[in-house]
């Protein structure tokens, strides 16, 4: 007994770990378990029910079965594509606007440029919704675009300025003092540093953009561009079809793949550094 | 005065409104090992940037063999800097950081290549051109911002307190090797420095910088043993100053009156030659005697009591408390001869006058 409290005392931190751990991805597993279930009606989607589990690849083979599905999911890469460019671009930008030099209106800058990561999405929608209308631009892909560019640039700026703002400033001196003109010491000395950040930033550009339900409903308006979370709350109501299962499924393995190789990049480059000192 | 020499004239920079750099005028003789001594934000880093083209005079002029550089965007000055900080550029190895300077400069493959190793050699490390800058220690780095640094061949190399981050065993070994390397390629360096020992050691002349300004400047030896104020007596060394009075003038000397005690100092070693001044004697010119009747003849004497005495191995330090109040510094070798004066020792504490100096108070 007293050896169990000792073990107990020791070991909690890495329990709670593990708790926390099938906390998190139990409802994945469930999702990537009825990707392999053929439901009795679509109603049924989502009843993990091993009595009436039917296995079955037709949900993987036939990934685009339904209707519309596979049209909603390319729409969201390419408007997640086309967000995360420009966020990317506009957001890192102004990160280093913000760092590197001093402005009027610097500090205002820094602190409005919270604002949409802070602001409730149904209220961020409903004003770009007013706005849209009283400017007369046309719901679809251009204003589901400009929303989704104005959520990310938030999120991008905070992500590279962090990574800026753990730069010394001097490397660029040292550069500039190496013969370096002020493009070339951003090409070869800051931008290689700051990389990692701005990779970091268009991944997290892209997962918020392609997951946008509430803004994107707000702003698609009454056009026909259903975006894929769109497309699963639409036949939510409909009965939602067994190969979202799949997709989601796939998804969540894509983006798993990605944190693998950024891990095992960094493992074995630390593994060469070992090696060679 | 050859061409080559680093001409800064009445410069001025300010930051807002603080004067960080105060009409300074000095000249760096080519060729030289030059020391920039002062205390910690007297401006030393502001005049390094100024010369790198890092920071833009408010006003006067920098020349390097008369040519006007004064405006000169850094990377087009022949002139290259080791940082206080290193700032080694990390993603990259350190043959690729040593390397950086000559590929901007359009240098060919073969010839970078050579040269980088024969400089990774000069400062020993040709073993190391693979790694990373994060994989070395503190004075391997050190080595590799002064091999990507003089491997340019500059005309001057501005060090700024290059060896301020290592241990003081390893500070002494590459005050050394940095002396050797500068006599090796013979190229100017500006060396900054906070720390008087490391001027005076590797330096041809040291400018001695306070508050923007330079308070005095020479050879190294001719400094400590003539400072030019109480600033530079301290900075410099340590040094005992005395108040005194200036009484007059005899004989190639100048008298003047020390609480009572009456003092002479050879004209040629007087700052000022009137009103209050300071007079000043390093510690280890002091000599101690057991009474006024053991002072040899031509030396100055006052009376004092031993408060102190610290023996250091290759000496022992007294403190003398004078009738005054005021604690004189006296070092007096360990050759073996003196029995050691105890504190409460009544003693004469006396010079050679032509071993001190007056300097204004
Ligand atoms: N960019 C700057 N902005 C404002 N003040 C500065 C700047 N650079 C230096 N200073 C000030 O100028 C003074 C001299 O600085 P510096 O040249 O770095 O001194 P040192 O190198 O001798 O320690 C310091 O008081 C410092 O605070
Ligand atoms: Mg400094």
């Amino acid at each position: 007994m007293h050896g169990f409290w000792r073990w107990l005392a020791e070991k909690w931190v890495l329990l709670l770990g593990f708790v926390l751990l099938a906390y998190l991805f139990v409802p994945i597993a469930v999702v990537m378990l009825l990707s392999f279930n053929q439901p009795a009606s679509r109603n049924t989607t989502y009843v993990l029910d091993l009595e009436t589990f039917q296995f079955t690849w037709n949900n993987w083979t036939d990934m685009c079965g339904a209707a519309g599905i596979c049209d909603s999911l390319l729409r969201s890469i390419y408007v997640g594509l086309s967000a995360t460019v420009i966020a990317t671009i506009l957001g890192t930008l102004i990160s280093f606007a913000l760092v590197r030099y001093r402005f009027i209106g610097r500090g205002s800058t820094n602190t409005l440029i919270f604002l949409p990561m802070a602001t409730p999405e149904i209220v961020m929608g409903t004003s770009l919704l007013t706005l849209f209308i009283g400017l007369q631009i046309p719901m679809g892909f251009l204003t589901i675009l400009i929303a989704h560019v104005m959520f990310c640039i938030s999120f991008v700026v905070v992500t590279v300025k962090a990574r800026l703002a753990g730069l010394d400033p001097r490397l660029q001196e040292a550069a500039m003092d190496l013969y370096a003109t002020p493009w070339q010491a951003f090409r070869l000395v800051i931008l290689p540093l700051v990389l990692p950040g701005i990779m970091a930033a268009a991944l997290l550009a892209f997962s918020l953009s392609f997951d946008d339900f509430i803004i994107t409903n707000f702003v698609t308006g009454t056009s026909d561009y259903t975006t894929f979370p769109m497309f699963i709350w639409g036949s939510n109501l409909r009965g939602i079809p067994p190969q979202v299962n799949a997709i989601a499924t796939a998804m969540f393995l894509i983006s798993f793949a990605f944190v693998i190789a950024g891990q095992l990049r960094t493992r074995r480059r630390s593994a060469r550094r070992a090696a060679t000192s | 005065m050859t061409d080559q020499d680093l001409c800064i004239e009445n410069v001025t920079k300010t930051f807002g409104g603080f004067t960080a750099v105060d009409d300074l005028t000095l000249t760096i003789p080519d060729g030289s090992f030059f020391a920039l001594l002062g205390a910690s934000g007297c401006g030393k880093t502001t005049t390094l940037r100024m010369v790198a083209g890092l920071e833009e005079p408010n006003a006067g002029r920098i020349t390097l063999g008369g040519l006007d550089i004064t405006r000169m965007r850094p990377y087009k000055r022949p002139v290259n800097t080791v940082f206080q900080s290193y700032a080694l550029f990390p993603h990259m190895s350190v043959e690729d950081n040593v390397a950086f300077g000559l590929r901007r400069k359009g240098e060919n493959r073969a010839e970078t290549r050579r040269k980088v190793a024969e400089m990774l050699d000069l400062v020993q490390l040709g073993q190391y051109g693979s790694r990373r800058p994060a994989q070395l220690s503190g004075g391997q780095q050190q080595r590799v911002a002064l091999a990507r640094a003089l491997v340019n061949n500059p005309e001057v190399l501005l060090l700024d307190e290059p060896l301020g981050a290592l241990d003081l065993k390893l500070r002494r070994q590459m005050q050394i090797e940095l002396k050797r390397i500068q006599t090796e390629v013979g190229i100017t360096f500006v060396h900054v420095t906070h720390d008087q020992e490391e001027a005076m050691t590797m330096a041809d002349t040291v400018a001695v910088m306070q508050a923007g300004r330079i308070e005095q400047l020479g050879a190294p030896a001719e400094m400590y043993e003539f400072p030019a104020s109480a600033f530079v007596a301290n900075f410099l060394g340590q040094s005992n100053l005395i108040k005194a009075e200036v009484t007059g003038q005899a004989d190639g000397h100048v008298t003047v009156d020390a609480h009572g005690n009456r003092l002479a100092v050879p004209a040629g070693r007087c700052r000022v030659t009137s009103g209050t001044a300071l007079l000043g004697v390093r510690p280890e010119k002091l000599h101690l005697a057991d009474g006024p009747d053991a002072v040899p003849s031509g030396h100055a004497a006052v009376q004092g009591v031993v408060t102190d005495a610290s023996f250091t191995g290759v000496s022992t330090q007294y403190l003398v408390r004078a009738p005054w109040g005021s604690e004189l510094t006296v070092f007096v070798p360990n050759s073996g001869i003196a029995n050691p004066a105890l504190p409460g020792t009544e003693v004469a504490v006396h010079w050679s006058p032509a071993h001190s100096f007056l300097v204004g108070s």
